[in-house]
């Protein structure tokens, strides 16, 4: 089954298009990279499959939903956590949690639980009673991953996960996300290149809005004739190959 | 109705943390009501002044202080637009209704909170306790249903820059230009006096101070246009929040 399926989705601001009749597929439990340099229409896609922007044109269904005409089914199944770091700054780490699982239709008791079960799997439990705007960047990305999760969603948006973190940083976030593999379906952006080739089971190359090549990172290789993925995404983003 | 809840919920946390809310909210209003008071003292008896005496200052005082919710009310929402947490909950099944309801329901216990500290202190330096101080609260509120429907329609319009200048200075100077606490409107007279009596702040002022002089029957004569204005500013501000929201 697939999760996501959009036929020509497009997004144009005046005279900008910022995504050009995107078809893409996700399938169930998949972790799918959008991978591109700044500008790609990477975040914009997220923005359109999870509500946040009205697409100009084209159609999407989300976990079997219409985007156009079921968004509230949609809403309250999927996830996002955003480029920046979407934590409320005066609350402690466990009440961002249980405010994102009543948000979402848990009760106190049940946002309790929920939140402590994620506090220990995350390994959040000795910041759990500091303030979010006293975290470094790496724990509040944690905790804006975390606020993502408490919802259980099926489908995961995670925009960026990553930027602007130390290497420790981010290799343990990493750790976070190659543990949701095959639980939840994950859409991740990036244009570190290593990490869509560490994480994920499909890579979609996005330039100037299109999706120019999509493949597991060794199909991409091959389909480049490269062996190191950075030089393949070199080729495949800059249109050397077809 | 329990999703707007949480989010109620986590405005009232963010906004008891901040120290400069609790200023504006608590300290400021009762540094003003002891000024007034002393400079009422230095007024002779025989300018028959009663403006600034503790039964018509205390009610007066305490709307004014009121119109610190529409800052506290902007800055968050416009806080709030500013940052990725909103994306967050725009991504989140909550509606524009539980939103605007959201940011509305801890503002109300803080306002009459806020009534009651003005004439606690009120009383302290003068005002004789009576019943008629729970009326006036209960009179105050619509006026800070109107005072949170104006933040949150600047707080969606607004940066949080520019929601400093027009809700902090320039509508706190407005609402009590035109409401009658630091002048008689009287005195003034013409269209000033028409213009603010069909805004909300001066009768929502008169209708404090019938509750607190007990003169039940004239409540309602100026508190239904504050009525009149809570309503439709809220409907305002829900729609224009959810557009907000729906252009994000």
């Amino acid at each position: 089954m697939n999760d996501i399926e959009t036929k020509g989705l497009t997004k144009r601001f005046k005279e900008k298009t910022a995504v050009d009749g995107l078809d893409l597929t996700v399938k169930q439990g998949e972790l799918f990279a959008l991978l591109g340099v700044n500008g790609a229409g990477k975040t914009t896609t997220i923005k359109m499959l999870s509500g946040l922007l009205v697409p100009t044109a084209g159609t999407a269904t989300v976990l079997g939903y219409d985007l156009a005409t079921q968004l509230p089914e949609i809403k309250q199944r999927i996830a996002v956590s955003p480029q920046e770091t979407a934590v409320a700054p005066n609350l402690t780490v466990r009440e961002n949690l249980e405010l994102i699982a009543g948000i979402y239709g848990s009760s106190r008791a049940q946002a309790r639980e929920k939140t402590a079960a994620l506090l220990d799997e995350l390994h959040m439990q000795e910041v759990a009673k500091s303030r979010a705007k006293t975290l470094s960047g790496g724990w509040q990305r944690r905790l804006s991953i975390a606020m993502a999760l408490i919802s259980e969603p099926q489908l995961l948006f995670l925009d960026e996960p990553t930027l602007g973190l130390d290497v420790l940083a981010r290799r343990e976030l990493w750790q976070v996300i190659r543990s949701l593999k095959g639980r939840v379906t994950v859409i991740l952006t990036t244009h570190y290149l290593e990490e869509a080739e560490a994480l994920a089971d499909r890579v979609g190359i996005m330039a100037s809005g299109r999706l120019l090549h999509c493949g597991t990172p060794r199909e991409l290789m091959d389909l480049a004739g490269e062996e190191k993925f950075e030089d393949a995404f070199v080729k495949l983003a800059g249109g050397e190959v077809q | 109705m329990k999703r707007t809840l949480w989010f109620a919920g986590r405005n009232l946390k963010e906004m008891l943390r901040d120290p400069l809310s609790l200023f504006f909210g608590i300290v400021f209003p009762i540094i003003l009501l002891l000024l007034l008071s002393f400079i009422n003292r230095s007024i002779p008896a025989e300018a028959q002044m009663t403006l600034f005496e503790i039964e018509s200052l205390a009610p007066g005082i305490g709307v004014f202080s009121l119109s610190f919710i529409a800052l506290f009310t902007a800055m968050l929402i416009s806080k709030d637009r500013g940052s990725s947490l909103i994306l967050r909950l725009y991504t989140s099944p909550l509606t524009g209704s539980n939103f605007i309801l959201g940011y509305l329901l801890p503002l109300l216990p803080m306002a009459a909170i806020q009534l009651l500290v003005c004439f606690a202190a009120s009383m302290v330096i003068g005002l004789p306790l009576r019943s008629e101080i729970l009326l006036c609260v209960a009179v105050s509120l619509p006026i800070a249903v109107v005072n949170i429907a104006l933040g949150a329609i600047f707080g969606s319009c607004l940066t949080e820059k520019a929601v400093g200048g027009v809700c902090g200075a320039l509508l706190t100077n407005v609402s009590a230009w035109l409401s009658g606490i630091w002048f008689s409107l009287d005195l003034v007279g013409g269209a000033f006096k028409t213009v603010a009596y069909v805004l909300p702040f001066a009768n929502a002022v008169d209708a404090c101070r019938a509750a607190m002089e007990g003169r039940l029957q004239d409540i309602w004569q100026t508190l239904w246009v504050v009525c009149a204005w809570a309503v439709g500013l809220l409907a305002v501000a829900i729609v224009l929040f959810t557009r907000k929201m729906k252009a994000k």
